[in-house]
């Protein structure tokens, strides 16, 4: 193989300089600016436990559309036995009144455009 | 060669076998899993309005239960007839009755003007055609809609013999005079209609239109018609009522006293 140690050599510096973010982020112990989202003002503590709710919250959205409008049943029993009202608009943003502050800095940081904000209104009732 | 065509058919028997019981399997939790709603409280209602054009027409030019629903339900306002959205509106009798109303029935019946709605069929055509199920019939008679699922085909538009159905061609927040936060809008791409306002009844509510209609004058009745007691059960049972185009065999529980 003709110049194989440059060759060699180049692809290794190409894959360290790809990769930098995530040693950098390993390294720092850090989530690059990972946004910190402030507990919302009133109410104790959320449905369910905070790391449940970072990780499936999605899940337990679908479940709550589903559970509400198919099979009308609106009332979610969580898993510490409370019961809570089956509502976006709600139960949700009855505490986490700022979908800006809220939904949104996690959802933009993270890429994603979930649709729920297409028909569900956000309580101050914000035209888009 | 025969020896391996043999072991072929026999393999490829099995697997279909096995696929249509792994189908068979998967249906059921399918099934169970998409059980309609009863109402939570296990008794089977059939939930109907009655409406008394007459005394609805004695209010003359009254928008009571269409404003309310309007307000309700987040429902634009949108002129274009071509693109309007309606739960609940006014037509004149002789286009609500074309076959029992005719150019010898009187003139005042022929053109009252009578709040129209979906008659939330026993045998709805627009849930056979929908694909998605996105509109289906409830335990309780409900034909409901979830929006979540609709893919805006607007085959039930084109099934629905009552033009009770109306397609979002536009974002619909824009025309709204006054966004409600406690109720959804619908977005560009789906079908509306009413929906008995299930989300009122699950709290012990009757439906807004019912509601501001008994207001003013209370031409329109709620209620359970499997329950022979109930207020309209009695109506129904006593009075003369007629159904939107009974020769459908739809059978509208919308009943209308001309
Ligand atoms: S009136 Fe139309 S939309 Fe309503 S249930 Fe009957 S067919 Fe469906
Ligand atoms: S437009 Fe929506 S509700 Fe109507 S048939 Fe298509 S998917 Fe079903």
């Amino acid at each position: 193989m003709y110049d194989g140690a440059k060759i060699i050599t180049g692809l290794a510096v190409f894959g360290a300089m790809v990769t930098l973010p995530a040693w950098y982020g390993w390294a720092g112990g850090s989530h690059g600016d990972a946004p910190e989202l402030a507990p919302p003002a009133h109410g104790e503590h959320c449905v369910e436990s905070v790391e449940f709710m970072r990780s499936s919250h999605m899940q337990l959205l679908n479940q709550w559309r589903d559970q509400a409008i198919r099979r009308g049943s609106r009332s979610y029993r969580s898993s510490s036995g409370e019961t809570y009202k089956i509502s976006l608009t709600g139960t949700c943003l009855d505490c986490h009144q700022a979908k800006a502050e809220f939904c949104d800095r996690c959802h933009n940081y993270m890429g994603v455009q979930p649709t729920c904000w297409n028909c569900h209104v956000e309580p101050t009732g914000v035209k888009p | 060669m025969n020896k391996s065509r043999r072991d072929f058919l026999k393999k490829a028997g099995m697997t279909l076998l096995g696929a249509s019981g792994a189908r068979f399997v998967i249906l059921g939790i399918a099934d169970a899993e998409h059980l309609p709603d009863s109402g939570g409280s296990g008794v089977r209602r059939r939930w109907a309005i009655a409406i008394d054009t007459e005394k609805c027409a004695s209010q003359g030019d009254c928008t009571a239960c269409i404003d309310a629903c309007n307000a309700e339900h987040n429902i634009p306002r949108i002129d274009n007839p071509e693109e309007e959205i309606k739960w609940i509106w006014k037509e004149r009798a002789k286009a609500v009755f074309p076959h029992q109303l005719g150019n010898d029935s009187p003139r005042t019946l022929r053109d009252r003007e009578i709040p129209v709605l979906c008659n939330h069929c026993e045998n709805p055509p627009c849930v056979r055609v929908c694909p998605t199920q996105a509109t289906w019939k409830r335990d309780d008679g409900i034909v409901m809609m979830d929006q979540h699922r609709c893919i805006g085909c607007r085959y039930c538009i084109v099934g629905c013999p009552y033009g009770a159905r109306s397609f979002n061609f536009r974002d619909p927040r824009r025309a709204i005079d006054k966004l409600r936060s406690d109720y959804p809008t619908r977005t560009r791409g789906v079908v509306e209609k009413c929906t008995l306002c299930a989300e009122r009844l699950a709290i012990g509510a009757q439906p807004a239109c019912v509601e501001a209609c008994e207001a003013t004058c209370g031409a329109m009745v709620f209620g359970d018609l499997a329950n022979p007691d109930s207020a309209i059960g009695r109506l129904v049972r006593t009075t003369l009522t007629m159904r939107r185009k009974p020769e459908l065999g739809t059978e509208p529980k919308v009943h209308y006293k001309l």
